[in-house]
């Protein structure tokens, strides 16, 4: 258990940035999760950790102890890799054991940690084979085994679930996350499956370009993001994005995207008084946008006739591409729709859940 | 289309349309048949010469088994010649030959094995360097060698030891037995060595319990082939060693024909049972020699 501190953390590779400048506290018993999109710097990030990158500049703590020149094994870490990396030659019991043996554990010790990590992971009856012997989910169970045995300060999570089937997936997530709340440690887990962040961080830090991004909880992150990328990453299908110009209208603010008019609820229009004329992006979320038919009536609503293009049926949800002069945009109305591919209606973007960003500096505007 | 039966045949011979026409079969099979002669013919000519009774040696007879085929030869070699009152030094070749050999390659399999391993996974100024260089040493003939061996192994003062055989025998065979394991290094994934570092290991320890136990197909090829290498070699260790009781074998043999008469019959002998040895060494170990051919099946 321990916090764990990046402080203006830099990593080159030869002449080529990677991460530069990233802060992140990462609380004792979170679990944190960075998330990103491929060639972000995540896994750079998490090895930095490890040690197994050294550090070009910046502090890296693990509870309150500096770690930019300590080795691997003496940081206190486990982690689980992608290709999960367990030792072909050895045994699944020898796998897990393992580490404990290079530290001299005595050897009942060991044999009571092992088979209490097997059960908690349910690979009891596999413990005499080899890791060729194993299927894709079955090996990364072993995997996160030989990393509870160890029982360390941190937990660290190399995607470990991306070389997994959809179904399996979703069952080790939910497994992970229960054993971060049986072993009441910190965990960092890197993903770049914004659905895995979101359903398992305590708190997420998005990383673009090597670059912190935000750090807030899962549902806050969701609700206000910072900027377009963070707005654009997390949630799925994406926030709609058009650009647009704010007007004012009399004493109302107004979103001009010159295909449609939207006008922002007073009370929330505060922040956008003064900007007339300023160039921004507007940003909705498709659950935002209703079907006419099955709109909620207690909201701002505001009409923007559309073209429905392409329909998707999910069954508890319909997600309909719509076209709107030269913008598309994504919608997930109610499953009753009626709207087909060719419809044509005035659809309702719900003004209370909107999102504006500076045009220039992609910066949320709240 | 013709109904012709020799037209049909032709076509049938040459052009069948699934699979190989019986022409190229033939051709290819003929092809192997005759390699396959060419390669065996002269060791069963020795096996001939090495049963035939010394005063037929000159005879133009083309069996493989001779008429009167006698163990007389083999006797000979093995345990001297009481009448003419000579010795049979052969047992002494050969424990010279396999203490040499042996030690030679224990010693390059152990310095290729580490130095292969800084070459695979280090980056050090040099590197690329250093593995051009050592491909280049095999590219010199062995002859070329032989004066400044020769020269080295006089200036330690190790002619006529076994010692400067071995030098001389495992600097030759360091190089390949560097790259053969640094290329088997390559196709394990580096992720087992960080899991291992983080899981406690030292590099020293990662190097032993991790790589090393997963190369054993890599390093017994490595050895096989160093031995090979030294088993037959004539030309240095004529040079390096002078005394007839430190010879291998393959200078002992010669001593059959360094006499007024030489004696064929002998020479095909020793050579016969030196080649038993090696054909069950190389059987034994075709199973990893097999293994070594689908090298990169280790995944993580
Ligand atoms: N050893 C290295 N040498 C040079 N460049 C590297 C090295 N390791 C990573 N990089 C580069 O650093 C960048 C970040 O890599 P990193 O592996 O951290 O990405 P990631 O966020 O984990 O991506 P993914 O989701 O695809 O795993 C990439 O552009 C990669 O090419
Ligand atoms: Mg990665």
């Amino acid at each position: 258990m321990a916090s764990v501190t990046f402080e203006k953390v830099h990593k080159k590779f030869g002449d080529l940035t990677i991460i530069n400048s990233l802060d992140i506290e990462v609380q004792d018993k979170e679990f944190l999760v960075l998330v990103g999109p491929s060639g972000c710097g995540k896994t750079t990030a998490l090895r930095l950790l490890a040690g197994l990158e050294e550090i070009t500049g910046g502090e890296i703590k693990i509870g309150d102890r500096l770690v930019n020149d300590v080795a691997p094994k003496d940081r206190d870490i486990a982690m689980v890799f992608q290709s999960y990396a367990l030792y072909p030659h050895l045994s699944v019991y020898d796998n897990m054991a393992f580490g404990l043996k290079l530290r001299k554990t005595p050897k009942e010790e060991i044999k009571r940690r092992v088979s209490e990590a097997a059960d908690i992971l349910g690979i009891q009856d596999l413990l005499q084979r080899k890791p060729r012997q194993l299927s894709g989910g079955q090996r990364q169970r072993v995997a996160v085994g030989r990393a509870i045995v160890r029982e360390p300060k941190v937990f660290l999570f190399d995607e470990p679930l991306s070389n997994l089937d959809a179904k399996l997936r979703v069952q080790m997530r939910a497994e992970i996350s229960k054993l971060h709340q049986r072993l009441q440690t910190t965990f960092i887990y890197v993903t770049h499956d914004q659905t895995e962040a979101m359903t398992m961080a305590s708190r997420i830090a998005v990383i673009n370009k090597g670059d912190l991004q935000q750090l807030d909880t899962p549902q806050n992150l969701y609700d206000h993001p910072n900027n377009l990328f963070v707005a654009g990453f997390i949630g799925s299908p994406s926030m709609n994005f058009f650009p647009a110009k704010i007007v004012k209208s009399g004493n109302s603010m107004i979103v001009d995207t010159e295909d449609f008019k939207v006008q922002i609820p007073d009370s929330l229009s505060g922040p956008y008084k003064n900007m007339e004329g300023k160039s921004v992006v507007f940003g909705i979320r498709p659950e935002n946008i209703h079907d006419p038919e099955f709109a909620p009536n207690n909201i701002h609503g505001e009409k923007v006739a559309s073209k429905v293009d392409v329909t998707e049926l999910m069954g508890n949800e319909t997600l309909l591409y719509l076209v709107s002069g030269k913008n598309t945009y994504v919608g997930r109305v109610d499953p009753r729709s009626k709207l087909r591919v060719g419809s044509q209606t005035q659809f309702i973007f719900d003004m209370d859940k909107f999102h504006i960003f500076d045009a220039e500096t992609e910066k949320a505007i709240r | 289309m013709t109904t012709n039966p020799i037209s049909r045949f032709f076509r049938w011979f040459f052009y069948r349309s699934r699979g190989d026409s019986p022409f190229k079969t033939i051709l290819i099979h003929a092809t192997l048949i005759i390699a396959c002669v060419i390669a065996v013919y002269p060791v069963l000519r020795v096996v001939t010469i090495s049963l035939r009774p010394n005063d037929t040696l000159l005879t133009t007879d083309l069996r493989i088994i001779p008429e009167n085929a006698t163990l007389d030869n083999y006797k000979e070699v093995l345990f001297g010649d009481a009448e003419k009152n000579r010795q049979s030094d052969f047992f002494l070749w050969i424990w010279n030959s396999v203490s040499v050999v042996a030690v030679t390659s224990v010693i390059s399999v152990i310095l290729a094995a580490i130095s292969a391993y800084a070459f695979s996974r280090f980056r050090f100024p040099g590197r690329s360097a250093g593995l051009i260089f050592l491909l280049t040493t095999q590219m010199i003939p062995a002859g070329m060698l032989l004066l400044p061996l020769f020269i080295m192994i006089a200036k330690l003062k190790m002619i006529n030891t076994p010692l400067g055989l071995i030098i001389a025998y495992a600097v030759t065979s360091v190089p390949l037995t560097i790259w053969t394991l640094k290329g088997y290094y390559d196709t394990i994934p580096v992720d087992l060595e960080e899991a291992a570092l983080i899981d406690g290991a030292s590099r020293l320890t990662v190097f032993t319990k991790i790589i090393l136990p997963l190369s054993t197909p890599a390093l017994a090829i490595a050895f096989l082939f160093s031995f090979m290498g030294g088993w037959s070699e004539y030309l240095v260790a004529r040079v390096v060693l002078q005394k007839n009781e430190m010879f291998t074998w393959p200078l002992g043999i010669f001593t059959f024909a360094q006499q007024f008469t030489v004696s064929w019959g002998q020479f095909a002998a020793a050579s016969v049972l030196i080649a038993i040895p090696i054909m069950a060494l190389f059987l034994y170990s075709s199973k990893w020699l097999i293994s070594g051919l689908t090298l990169g099946s280790v995944k993580g």
